[in-house]
């Protein structure tokens, strides 16, 4: 455990680092990185996932996946045009929605919990389901009539302060919520355990399936919410809408040093992973010669690193073992050759 | 130690073993059964459904698809995935047909810059799958966007278009023989050739071994690196050469060609019976797979079901197959306990 510990520490400080650098880098390249305008839209642009990964971060800790985010998003979103496109009022809509994104999470995690599917499997499955019943909700059209009320939730600031979106304001309620929870409640430490030792955590006690079939209802109802969020945002819900988002989710999850595998990884973390993230992607958009296609590239260039990176130190040790076990092998067949002349 | 590697006497294990493969090859003739049903059941409501043209353009669809399935197969059955084949698709599918345009390259030249293309995605992914330890979803994952990005970044504003291609090229996907479509054929081929290595050389063997129990393959001194290293090097080679077809079967590229695919593909693969935890299931079952898929996505557009339902019916069909491939595991584990209690081993 200490060393584990340790090697967090390590992870988050360098996160710091990378944020500092990035923010040093942003503010050297371009007078406009700093301007609130651009700050405004580097948050707009990071909350929504933020507030996806954190969810996401529980459901990696027990050692799960949940690739169906950005689609259950998706149905949400499109279902809210096509209710607000019928003449509904918002609050049973949002009504609706939740009940959407929750039926959502719970088809998953009965999969997972019940049937005992690899949540990869089923939330790729779902990933498709739920995108294909999206583009089928609302076909071809766009609703985009909103109330300003609120569509200004994605154009105007937190009172008082010019360069933060309300999505990042939320972000950090939820965030130092989920935090508390994990870190601090024996809830947190059983998704910890699970993570780190499934059966040890069945043989203390926890109910394991009951656990993480609450994460993935969690998550879809988070999904749900954001997909309405998402959609006054951009004051339009259509075909195609955050498609792509669970890359940039689990990237974030996972550079912030949650370990795939389950077990290890803090909010903090995730919380700054998602802001160097931001800034990368401010920094590289201010420069000239970058658009959103070549941060594609940099950003599955960031998943592949935050997994690779903390597997080196074992990869060394695997390139000493093979040596010493190929100089044992010369030694035993020299001995062969010896024994047999 | 040694006594406890040498096999069985014969009459404990053949009954088992005849069992495991009767369930085995009763999931690929179900496959058939459903087939055969849909097609039936279409027919019935639409008669234009059954006619020549028809089904030789489903058989055309389906080689594209079945040929990416097979890569796919050997991946998922050494308990990895390859998420990034719909975008190796797209990236070959561009590159080679700019190449007609650029520099008139012959067909076959062309055919084989979409395969470099695909081997070069496959080693990437296999090199930090296998060397790197990484899970390949991870990996993949990742890829699916490099590969879409960089395919964005050298597309950038222009697309190819069928007037830069050659006639001989886009009149491949309607070319016949005996009246079956010659891509139709020549997959058919691969699958063949797939499937005789799968199941007769030791290279192929091992995926399965890999993929039902790594730990016990690590102990065989089963090289388990070299092994996903190069299912993950077919796979892109096939998804290579599929980037190919797909030009000479839709002409008119752009960077979003092949989008989506990779779900289709593990749908079809994991429809045609191949394990999601692998280990077990067959390339001929994963082909039938990707047949059952685009035979149900054209009677759906047939009888008159809007295109908007083929993802849903993609998802909701893969979700089925792993549940059902669930129940049967289930049931098959239990039925060979009884038979082991029963023979007294």
């Amino acid at each position: 455990m200490p060393e584990r510990l340790r090697h967090l520490a390590r992870w988050e400080a360098a996160l710091a680092v990378a944020l500092a650098a990035v923010f040093v880098l942003g503010v050297t390249s371009s007078s406009e990185f700093t301007s609130s305008y651009n700050l405004f839209t580097l948050c707009t642009n990071i909350g929504d996932i933020a507030i996806i990964a954190l969810p996401m971060t529980l459901i990696v800790m027990v050692g799960e996946i949940d690739l169906s985010v950005a689609s259950t998003l998706a149905l949400s979103a499109e279902t809210l045009g096509y209710l607000w496109g019928h003449g509904w009022p918002m609050a049973a809509i949002l009504v609706v929605v939740i009940a959407i994104g929750g039926l959502a999470g719970a088809i998953n995690g009965f999969l997972v919990t019940r049937v005992g599917l690899p949540s990869l499997a089923v939330t790729i499955g779902t990933l498709s389901l739920y995108r294909g019943l999206a583009n089928v909700v609302l076909g071809p059209q766009t609703v985009s009539n909103y109330p300003t009320f609120f569509t200004n939730l994605g154009v105007e600031n937190f009172p008082g302060v010019p360069f933060l979106s309300w999505s990042v304001v939320i972000f950090f309620v939820l965030a130092i919520i989920t935090g508390v929870v994990l870190h601090k409640t024996p809830y947190g430490r059983s998704l910890k355990a699970i993570g780190l030792n499934r059966e040890a955590a069945l043989h203390a006690g926890i109910r394991v399936p009951r656990v993480k079939m609450g994460l993935f209802v969690l998550s879809g109802v988070v999904c749900a919410l954001v997909g309405m969020l998402y959609t006054f945002e951009l004051s339009s819900a259509g075909e195609g809408i955050a498609i792509g988002f669970e890359l940039k989710v689990i990237t974030i999850v996972l550079l912030g040093g949650v370990s795939i595998f389950g077990g290890v990884g803090t909010i903090a973390g995730v919380a700054l992973a998602a802001f160097v993230y931001a800034g990368l992607h401010s920094v590289l958009l201010l420069s000239s010669s970058f658009n959103d296609n070549d941060f594609q590239v940099v950003s599955g260039g960031l998943l592949i690193l935050s997994v690779l990176v903390p597997n080196l130190p074992s990869f060394a040790q695997r390139i000493r073992e093979v040596m010493r076990r190929r100089a044992a092998r010369n030694r035993a067949s020299a001995g062969a050759l010896e024994r047999s002349a | 130690m040694s006594t406890a590697a040498q096999p069985p006497p014969a009459g404990d294990l053949a009954s088992p073993r005849r069992l495991v493969e009767l369930v085995l090859r009763a999931r690929t003739f179900g496959i058939v059964v459903v087939l055969g049903v849909f097609v039936l059941i279409t027919a019935l409501i639409q008669s234009r459904f059954v006619d020549g043209g028809n089904i030789r353009f489903i058989l055309t669809q389906t080689s594209l698809y079945a040929l990416v399935a097979v890569g796919e197969a050997m991946v998922i059955l050494t308990r990895n995935v390859d998420l990034s084949v719909g975008s190796v698709v797209g990236l070959s599918a561009f590159v080679s047909a700019n190449q007609f345009g650029a520099h008139h390259f012959p067909i076959f030249a062309v055919f084989l810059v979409g395969l470099g293309v695909g081997i070069v995605c496959g080693i990437a992914n296999g090199a930090i799958t296998a060397v790197g330890r990484v899970p390949s979803l991870v990996v993949t994952l990742a890829m699916l966007y490099i590969i879409r990005g960089v395919d964005t970044i050298v597309v950038g504003s222009g697309e190819v278009v069928a007037s830069t291609e050659p006639n001989g090229f886009l009149a491949m996907p309607q070319a016949t023989l005996l009246g079956i479509p010659d891509m139709a054929l020549a997959v058919t081929v691969i699958v063949g050739i797939a499937a005789y290595y799968l199941s007769s050389f030791r290279s192929g063997r091992d995926l399965y071994a890999i993929g039902s129990d790594p730990d016990a393959a690590r102990l065989a001194g089963i090289p388990i690196a070299k092994r996903v290293f190069m299912a993950f090097v077919i796979s892109g080679a096939l998804a290579g050469l599929a980037g190919v077809v797909w030009a000479s079967q839709y002409a008119t590229i752009n960077s979003t060609a092949a989008g989506g695919l990779e779900l289709q593909e593990v749908a079809a693969v994991v429809v045609g019976g191949v394990a999601i935890f692998g280990g077990s299931g067959s390339v001929v079952g994963a082909a039938l797979g990707a047949l059952l898929l685009q035979t149900i996505t054209s009677a759906l557009n047939t009888v008159g079901v809007s295109s908007l339902w083929t993802e849903a019916i993609a998802g909701f069909l893969l979700v089925l197959a792993i549940t059902l491939d669930r129940g049967i595991q289930l049931r098959l584990s239990a039925a060979l306990r009884r038979r082991r209690v029963r023979l007294g081993a």
